[in-house]
């Protein structure tokens, strides 16, 4: 018989868990995650490829859960950081709700599950996508590139970029330039949208010790690449019309977009350094989320267009 | 915290039962929409086929 009839247990082995599903959701970073469907989707719908509606609708749940999968093992990972950031430090892990072991175990099931699963409901070849970026996002970028160098969000960006060119795998089982030239336009629009929080959030990045551009180049070199890559981004968004993929609609409308990229981005780069409120970064922060969802909303918009033959 | 009541039972309180009952009822659903999922997959990708196989 025991001497201790009644005890009571800090143990983490004997931790039982208070974590809600809410949690586990949270894990998968749905705001992420559903920038990721929206653009996987387009680009399935871009690549105008016969294929059933059930397939294209689990192909889609399968890319999303592989891209949560990929959120939870950057929060396994990344806990120590967003303990002391103060726009992360709620999610699960540092708030203590889930343990790290179980964010781990929890992406690592959900992108075995996804790539497999992604696999047999459409092919192989956007499987193998899939569990590139999973891997690009979770290793190359969270492990890597994220606390070594300042250009980590510019490469790291490309694991934010794939899933158009998933999406367009999983209908046609193959790579077009038009696949690319979507990738391109998410590719280029990282390093403005992380760069203008950046600015805004520099202290929260240098409490943590990650080399966000602000932090190691200085806000005024940092301004001249947000406008460089803003220049970019809006050439590249025009590229599918003047490529022949989309139609003249679009590219006045990409170009009336990208116009307005470049102009937010001018109003940072005359910010001067002693405006601490940052409004224009924060404008430039709020526009380019816009921007991303207008254009790739008008290269769905001009593909379903195209269907009806009603496109110009 | 969890209190432990003689040697091998394990007391939980209100608010750890009621997530482990949230936890239970999300991982429910998430198997039978996965259950969804394979039946449907399996009868798009077979289709009539599905019925035709040597006994």
């Amino acid at each position: 018989m025991s001497l201790v009839e009644k005890q009571s247990f800090d143990d983490v082995a004997l931790r039982v868990s208070e974590a809600h599903a809410s949690d586990y959701i949270a894990l998968l970073k749905p705001r992420v995650m559903s920038l990721v469907v929206f653009t996987a989707f387009v680009g399935l719908v871009t690549a105008q490829a016969p294929i059933n509606p059930f397939i294209a609708c689990f192909a889609i749940i399968a890319i999303a859960v592989g891209a949560g999968a990929s959120g939870a093992l950057n929060m396994w990972y990344d806990a120590d950081i967003d303990a002391v950031m103060s726009r992360t430090h709620k999610r699960p892990v540092p708030a203590g709700r889930v343990l790290p072991g179980e964010a781990l175990v929890f992406g690592l099931v959900l992108s075995g599950f996804s790539v497999l699963a992604l696999g047999l409901i459409a092919n192989w070849l956007a499987a193998g996508l899939l569990a590139f970026t999973i891997f690009f996002y979770a290793v190359i970028y969270t492990m890597w590139l994220k606390r070594w160098t300042p250009q980590n969000i510019v490469i790291g960006g490309a694991a934010g970029a794939f899933p158009p060119m998933v999406g367009w795998a999983a209908a046609t089982g193959d790579i077009s330039l038009y696949s690319v030239l979507q990738f391109m336009i998410i590719f280029l629009w990282t390093p403005p949208h992380f760069w203008a929080l950046a600015l805004f959030k520099s202290g929260d990045y240098e409490r943590a010790g990650v080399p966000m551009m602000p932090n190691v180049a200085g806000e005024a070199s940092t301004k001249r690449q947000i406008f460089a890559y803003a220049v970019l981004v809006a050439i590249t968004g025009v590229l599918p019309t003047l490529a022949g993929y989309a139609g003249y609609s679009y590219g006045i409308l990409a170009a009336a977009l990208g116009a307005g990229f470049v102009w937010y981005s001018w109003k940072v780069l005359l910010m001067p350094e002693s405006d601490r409120g940052m409004k224009p970064a924060k404008a430039l922060f709020g526009y380019s989320l816009l921007y991303l969802f207008a254009i790739f909303t008008a290269l769905l918009a001009d593909s379903i267009l195209a269907d009806f033959g009603v496109a110009w | 915290m969890v209190t432990a009541v003689g040697n091998d039972r394990i007391e939980l309180t209100d608010k750890q039962k009621k997530a482990r009952r949230n936890r239970s009822v999300a991982l429910g659903v998430a198997l039978a929409a996965f259950v969804v999922v394979v039946y449907i997959v399996t009868i798009v990708k077979m289709g009539p086929n599905v019925f035709s196989r040597p006994f």
